[in-house]
C-alpha cells in the first residue's frame, strides 16, 4: 500500500475545522494480510514430515536447520496448492516466479533468512466477494505468495527463586528454539486495501478460510495458528482518495479479535486525529487480555529485509497444461455451493455458511445424497455434530460420520424407532466408532417403544405409583402430566415413545375422572 | 562504481557488524572494485539482454510429497554451541532497556 505523507495532515485538518460527529467523518481504509499453513504431508523445501506436538526438534533436517552445503528442493504439492488458491481467487497464475531470501536476525529461521517471494509471486491479481449485512463487496487480491513457516521460540527468564521460567521476550535472558514448524509451507494472501469496517475485514477472513476448506489445502484454524491475520488500517476523511498513514495491527487469533482490534484501532486513530494529533506509521500488538494494542516496532525500525533471489531455488514456471488442469478440477467453491444450497434444498444462507465454516458441507452433501431431508440433515450437523466435534477437538471432516449413517439416522427418527434424545445417543456412539445407527440401536437396545400394549402397562404403573401428581392432573392441573410422563421415561430408560405416553396418560386420566 | 563512507556504514548496520573508522576506509575500496568488476558485465550485456538471477537455465526442479526421515534428536541439536531440552539455547534476543 502506498503511503501519502499529507494524508494525515489533511485528516487533522478536516478533523479541527468541522463540528460534525467525529467518527462520521472519517473512513476506514483497511487491507489484510492472511497466513495459511498448508497441510502438505512434508515441510516446502526438504522431505521432513509435517505433524503437531511431539518432542522439540524431531521434524528437522540439515535443510531446515540451515546447515552448509544443504540445499532446499521445492515440495511440488506447495506448488499445486498455491496454483489452486490462486486460482480459486481468481488471480492470474505467473507464468514464471521465484523464491528470494528475506534476511532478519531472529534466531526462529535457524538460516538468518526465510525463503519467500518478492518481487514476482505466483498469483497476482484476484478479488474475493464479500457479504455482510450491508450488502455485497467485493475485495481485491493483491497477491498469493509461497514462502516458509519459522521455528517456535520460548523466551527464559532466570529468578533467583523460581530458577529459569518461560515468559515475555522483554528481560528474557536467553531464548529457546525448536525448528519442527520452520519450514511447513504457508500461502500468504494480501488484498487491497479494500475493506471499510471490522465487520466486512472479519467477513472476508471468514470467505477466504471457507474457500481454503472447500480446496482442502489447510486446516486453517486460526486458534490453532494454521491460519493467522494481520492488518493493515488506516483513516481518512470521507470522501478523500489519498490513503492516511497506516498502522499494521497483529497477534488476533480469533475472529472475533480481529473485529475487535480493528474496532480498536480505528478509535484509536480518531480519538489522536480528532485532537489534532499525528498518526505514527507503526506494528501495533493486539493484546487480547486488556482489548487495546500497543507499540511493538516504530516506523524507524521497519527491517530492511535484503531481499535477493534464491540461488539454490530455481523458477518456478508451471505449464499451462497443468494451470488448466488444476482449473478443471477446482471444487465447488462455497460461493456456489451457498447458491445451490438454497436454490435446491431451500436451506438459509446463514445454515449453509454454518455448514460450510464448521467443516460439515461434504458431510451435508453426503447425507443429502443418501436420502436424509436436507433441512434434517444440516439440523443435525450444525447443531449435534458440530458441538460433538467441537467439545472432543475433533476434526468435523475427519469425524467418522458417513453421509449413510446420517441419512438412517434421520430415516430411524422419522419412522419412529428413536425419539429426538434417543436419535442424540445413537449419534454420540456412531461418532464414537460404535457402527451404523440401526447396528447402534441393536447393540445398545435403544430403539423407541412404541407399543400402545407394552407402554400401556407402564403407564398404569406409574399413575398408581404417583397418585398425589395423577389427582392433580384429574383436578386439571395439565402441568402435573410432567411427574407422570417422567416416571414412566425412567421405567423404559427413556425409550418410551414421549407422544405416546401423553397421549395414553391423558386418555386414562381422563377416563378415570369422568367415571 | 565508487561507495561512499555512509554506503558501508549502512549495509554494516544491515550485517550487524560493527566496524572502525579504518576498516570503512579499506573495505569502501574493496567492495567498490567488487562492483566495478559486476559492472563490466554492462559493457556486454545490452538492454536486449534481460537480466537473470540464475546461471543456469533449468526450471521447476521439484521434490514430491513423500517424507523422508528427519535427523535423530540428539542430531539435531549436537552442533549447536548450547541446547536445552532438546531445544537450540541462543543469547538473549532483546537487550535490556
Amino acid at each position: 500500500m502506498s503511503v501519502a505523507p499529507d494524508a494525515s495532515t489533511q485528516a487533522q485538518r478536516a478533523a479541527r475545522d468541522s463540528g460534525v460527529e467525529q467518527a462520521a467523518r472519517f473512513e476506514a481504509v483497511i487491507g489484510l494480510e492472511v497466513h495459511v499453513e498448508l497441510n502438505t504431508a512434508t515441510k516446502m523445501f526438504c522431505g521432513c514430515a509435517i505433524d503437531f506436538g511431539g518432542e522439540p526438534n524431531v521434524r528437522t533436517c540439515p535443510v531446515c536447520l540451515g546447515q552448509p552445503g544443504s540445499l532446499p528442493m521445492i515440495n511440488v504439492k506447495a506448488v499445486e496448492y498455491a496454483i489452486r488458491l490462486g486460482l480459486a481467487l481468481g488471480c492470474d497464475i505467473a507464468p514464471s516466479s521465484q523464491f528470494h531470501r528475506k534476511n532478519y536476525f531472529y534466531p526462529d529461521m535457524p538460516k538468518n533468512y526465510q525463503i519467500s517471494q518478492y518481487d514476482v509471486p505466483i498469483c497476482l491479481g484476484g478479488q474475493l466477494e464479500v457479504a455482510t449485512a450491508d450488502g455485497s463487496r467485493r475485495v481485491g487480491i493483491t497477491r498469493v505468495h509461497m514462502e516458509e513457516d519459522t521455528g517456535k521460540t520460548i523466551h527464559m527468564a532466570v529468578h533467583s527463586e523460581r530458577g529459569a521460567i518461560s515468559g515475555r521476550i522483554h528481560g528474557a535472558e536467553y531464548s529457546l528454539v525448536d525448528y519442527n514448524r520452520a519450514g511447513i509451507p504457508l500461502l500468504e494472501v494480501v488484498s487491497e486495501p479494500d475493506i471499510r469496517s471490522a465487520e466486512q475485514a472479519r467477513a472476508y477472513l471468514t470467505e477466504l478460510r471457507a474457500i481454503v476448506l472447500a480446496l482442502e489445502i489447510s486446516d486453517a484454524k486460526l486458534e490453532e495458528g494454521s491460519m493467522r491475520c494481520d492488518a493493515n488500517v488506516s483513516l481518512r476523511p470521507v470522501g478523500h482518495s489519498v490513503f492516511g498513514t497506516r498502522v499494521e495491527v497483529k497477534n488476533m487469533n480469533s475472529l472475533r479479535s480481529l473485529g475487535r482490534a480493528i474496532d480498536h484501532e480505528i478509535a484509536r486513530q480518531t480519538e489522536l486525529l480528532s485532537s489534532g494529533q499525528p498518526i505514527v506509521q507503526e506494528t501495533r500488538h493486539w493484546n487480547e487480555d486488556t482489548a487495546t494494542t500497543s507499540t511493538l516496532r516504530a516506523k524507524e525500525e521497519v527491517f530492511d529485509y535484503r531481499y535477493f533471489s534464491d540461488p539454490d531455488l530455481v523458477p518456478v514456471e508451471p505449464d499451462s497444461d497443468w494451470v488448466a488442469r488444476l482449473r478443471a478440477e477446482l471444487v465447488e467453491l462455497p460461493a456456489a455451493r451457498r447458491s445451490r444450497y438454497a436454490a435446491e434444498h431451500g436451506l438459509a444462507p446463514g445454515t449453509a455458511a454454518l455448514l460450510q465454516s464448521s467443516g460439515l458441507a461434504g458431510r451435508f452433501d453426503e447425507a443429502v445424497s443418501a436420502g436424509a431431508p436436507p433441512a434434517e440433515a444440516a439440523k443435525w450437523l450444525t447443531n449435534e455434530v458440530a458441538a460433538w466435534c467441537n467439545e472432543r477437538s475433533v476434526d468435523p471432516v475427519t469425524a467418522a460420520l458417513p453421509g449413510a449413517h446420517l441419512a438412517e439416522l434421520t430415516r430411524l427418527v422419522a419412522d419412529g424407532t428413536l425419539s429426538t434424545k434417543l436419535a442424540r445417543e445413537v449419534l454420540e456412539a456412531v461418532l464414537a466408532g460404535e457402527g451404523s445407527p440401526g447396528e447402534v440401536v441393536a447393540a445398545r437396545g435403544l430403539a423407541q417403544i412404541s407399543d400402545t400394549g407394552a407402554l400401556g402397562a407402564v403407564v398404569d404403573t406409574a399413575i398408581a405409583g404417583n397418585a398425589a401428581a395423577a389427582q392433580r392432573v384429574r383436578d386439571g392441573n395439565t402441568k402435573a402430566i410432567g411427574a407422570l410422563v417422567g416416571a414412566v421415561m425412567r421405567a423404559t430408560k427413556g425409550q418410551a415413545n414421549p407422544g405416546l405416553v401423553n397421549e395414553l396418560l391423558q386418555a386414562r386420566l381422563k377416563q378415570a375422572g369422568e367415571r | 562504481m565508487s561507495l561512499s563512507t555512509d554506503d558501508v556504514r549502512h549495509v554494516a548496520r544491515l550485517a550487524r557488524l560493527a566496524l572502525s573508522d579504518q576498516e570503512v576506509e579499506s573495505l569502501r575500496g574493496e567492495l567498490s572494485d567488487i562492483l566495478a568488476y559486476a559492472d563490466k558485465i554492462s559493457e556486454i550485456a545490452a538492454a536486449d539482454v534481460p537480466p537473470t538471477s540464475h546461471a543456469y537455465p533449468l526450471r521447476n526442479v521439484y521434490r514430491d510429497d513423500i517424507p523422508q526421515p528427519s535427523l535423530p534428536a540428539d542430531e539435531a541439536t549436537a552442533a549447536a554451541p548450547q541446547a536445552e531440552e532438546g531445544r537450540f539455547r541462543v543469547p538473549r534476543i532483546v537487550e535490556e532497556p
